[in-house]
């Protein structure tokens, strides 16, 4: 049986934009606008898109790092946007983040020992005097080793550094921890390596993941199932190996193509999309992807298509657009 | 000699920078030659000294930086002779360099329009008005929409994908004959990434121009390069056509490289990584330079470095499994049992 560990609903999260002399609200940037999803218990579910989707807004929202200008989001039963900051500040036990650069998230003037047990006194985890052995402990679940207690941030390479971020998220036993572009700026060998410890965390304490990434092979390899955004919008979401072998929306399946293969043998049909991403102050009307997409009819310009499901569509995997039957049947050709 | 059929042809380069006076050999004896026409990719994870073998072919290596040994000819004739003001008239004109991050190579005050025609006006001498002409037409060229209201903007107003555009525009401005790319899509989203890596393909046939492809993504590569060379802790380990190089990789490092890449196109139970770091350039290993994380390495691969060996298919291979000293099992399948050796 399935639990919803997280529960997000029309979530909204608007940025103003101030000028004038007053320093009135003159515009809105619209990063994530109605999005909802779940994320079940001992699931990873990965939210990918291009830079400014809306992504990362959505990780920062859930955990109140910025408040939401509207929504719902229930985690474990309870909404999390009715919380004062005290209660707000106690729940983050249960919810972890892990930033992409560890360097930038982690205090240079504090030793990996500091780094943890401020951690775990902020959430009063463990008795004093009990820290130091759990701190060991963590240590070694990360793959460092007891001679790295007392070391700052900068003694340690890219890939340790993420360990230690990892550690530090940990240490309060959380339920749920956000991964934001965690492993983006580490080389493939190190990558690697911190990929297959996530994966072996989860597995070991019964973690949930919301994994937030641009690389779409990084994806494939650590979710259960995937969100697409474009725009603020989920464009697309579903059990991975619908997203990645039978996709439905344009906009999915041009991203997947514009992906380099490491393969030279096989050289890809590949839809390459016209233009930029349109800015999110003054998103296009109707589907926002309507101006790049090489199927977009007058209709795409005025309606706004929901989430649904067609009959070619297994699992929990939505996508919104108009055309899904008449793209798949070739009713509807693109024009480039 | 404009009939040589190589671009360029680098011999045993070695950069090094000298920090609180100690030597650190970022690039190590570096041989590569760039045939006329062909893309060529170095691969490596940072520090492997990718970035410092381009800025060297430019001779770009500012202090503490210096480089101390090789020669890289061009024409018949050897770049690292030149003086700094032959070199000049070298870069952009010859060999042009396109840099990772746009923004921070394009001059912010200036317009996109005026940073083009620069190029014309000092290279080719032709006036203001001509270099803004030939500014539109560039940008055309490079597929930037509404080019004649465009060359009046200033960076800050172009998207990444389009600044990188303009940064192609500037490079190929005097038809170089050799292009250095140095990650110029890492930077940019997929989708625009496709768009420039199509561009520059395109590009490189009107053209006829030699590229090397600097990237750390194995991708990127295998759909533009010819040929491939992975470079490991300032040293090439191995050297070989794009086809050879994905189906049969040779070199442990390599092997590992490709294991632990998350594919999208296919499911991957565990990756199969490469254990341990890339040596610090203070520790490194007397040996094999990748000796320590290898999991094949034996008596011979701690103690002695092995050279570049010269394998059947013309490739190269910089590993003691393919040589006649080997002295570990004679029967080992770098590709077929790294999964198994690895475990060990």
């Amino acid at each position: 049986m399935t639990t919803k560990l997280l529960e997000v609903n029309n979530l909204k999260q608007y940025f103003p934009i101030k000028g004038g002399v007053f320093g009135r609200t003159v515009n809105q940037v619209k990063a994530v606008d109605d999005i909802t999803f779940h994320v079940n218990e001992g699931e990873t579910l990965s939210i990918v898109g291009e830079s400014g989707c809306g992504k990362s807004t959505t990780g920062r929202a859930v955990l109140r790092l910025d408040d939401p200008t509207s929504g719902e989001i229930n985690f474990d039963g309870e909404n999390l946007l009715q919380l004062n900051k005290r209660q707000m500040r106690e729940k983050r036990k249960d919810l972890q983040i892990i930033f992409q650069d560890p360097y930038a998230s982690i205090n240079p003037r504090q030793t990996v020992r500091q780094v943890l047990e401020e951690a775990m006194a902020i959430q009063h985890v463990l008795p004093k005097s009990e820290r130091l052995d759990k701190i060991l402990e963590l240590l070694d679940i990360v793959g460092l080793g007891p001679h790295q207690l007392d070391r700052f941030p900068h003694e340690f390479s890219g890939g340790q550094r993420q360990r230690v971020g990892i550690a530090r998220a940990l240490a309060v036993d959380p339920k749920f921890i956000i991964c934001d572009e965690s492993v983006s700026a580490l080389d493939v060998s190190i990558q690697a390596q911190i990929l297959n410890l996530l994966k072996q965390l989860q597995r070991e304490y019964h973690l949930t993941y919301l994994f937030i990434a641009h690389d779409l092979g990084v994806v494939r390899h650590i979710s259960d199932r995937v969100a697409v955004m474009y725009l603020g919008n989920i464009v697309e979401i579903g059990e991975k190996q619908e997203i990645f072998d039978n996709p439905k929306h344009p906009y999915t399946k041009s991203l997947l193509s514009a992906i380099p293969v490491p393969d030279p043998d096989r050289k890809q049909e590949r839809i390459v999309l016209k233009g930029d991403v349109p800015s999110p102050i003054d998103p296009p009307s109707g589907c926002r992807f309507h101006t790049r997409c090489p199927f977009a009819t007058e209709k795409c310009k005025n309606e706004v298509p929901k989430l649904r499901k067609t009959e070619t569509m297994t699992g929990t995997h939505q996508a919104a657009c108009h055309y899904i039957e008449d793209i798949e049947s070739g009713r509807k050709q693109p024009n480039y | 000699m404009s009939n040589d059929a190589n671009a360029l042809k680098i011999s045993d380069l070695r950069t090094s920078f000298f920090v609180e006076g100690n030597e650190i050999k970022a690039v190590d004896g570096v041989s590569l030659t760039i045939p006329k026409g062909k893309t060529v990719g170095i691969v490596g994870e940072s520090g492997s000294g990718k970035s410092i073998t381009s800025l060297s072919i430019m001779r770009l290596i500012k202090s503490p930086g210096q480089i101390k040994h090789g020669s890289i000819a061009m024409n018949g004739e050897d770049l690292l002779q030149k003086s700094e003001r032959e070199m000049r008239k070298i870069r952009g004109n010859q060999i042009s360099m396109i840099f990772q991050e746009p923004m921070t190579s394009l001059n912010p005050v200036y317009t996109i329009g005026e940073q083009i025609s620069e190029v014309f006006q000092v290279h080719q001498g032709l006036s203001k008005k001509e270099g803004r002409a030939k500014a539109v037409e560039m940008l055309e060229l490079v597929g930037i929409p509404s080019p004649k209201e465009r060359v009046k903007q200033y960076p800050h107003e172009l998207s990444g994908g389009m600044r990188q555009r303009v940064m192609i525009a500037i490079a190929l401005a005097c038809s170089p004959e050799l292009l250095i790319a140095d990650e110029p899509t890492t930077a940019l989203d997929v989708t625009i990434q496709a768009q420039i890596l199509e561009l520059m393909k395109n590009l490189q046939q009107e053209l006829g121009m030699s590229v090397v492809l600097i990237t750390h993504d194995l991708g990127v590569v295998a759909e533009t390069c010819d040929y491939v060379a992975v470079m490991y802790a300032g040293k090439i380990v191995e050297y070989a056509d794009v086809y050879t190089l994905f189906n049969a990789p040779k070199h442990p490092y390599t092997v590992g490289l490709m294991q632990s890449l998350p594919r999208h196109d296919k499911d991957q139970e565990e990756l199969n990584v490469i254990k341990g770091n890339v040596p610090k350039p203070d520790e490194m290993p007397a040996g094999c330079r990748f000796a320590p994380r290898c999991p094949f390495a034996s008596e011979i691969c701690i103690n002695e470095l092995p050279d570049l060996i010269e394998t059947e298919d013309n490739n190269k291979v910089r590993c003691w499994i393919y040589s006649d000293k080997w002295d570990g099992n004679p029967e080992v399948n770098v590709a077929d049992d790294y999964k198994t050796a690895r475990s060990k």
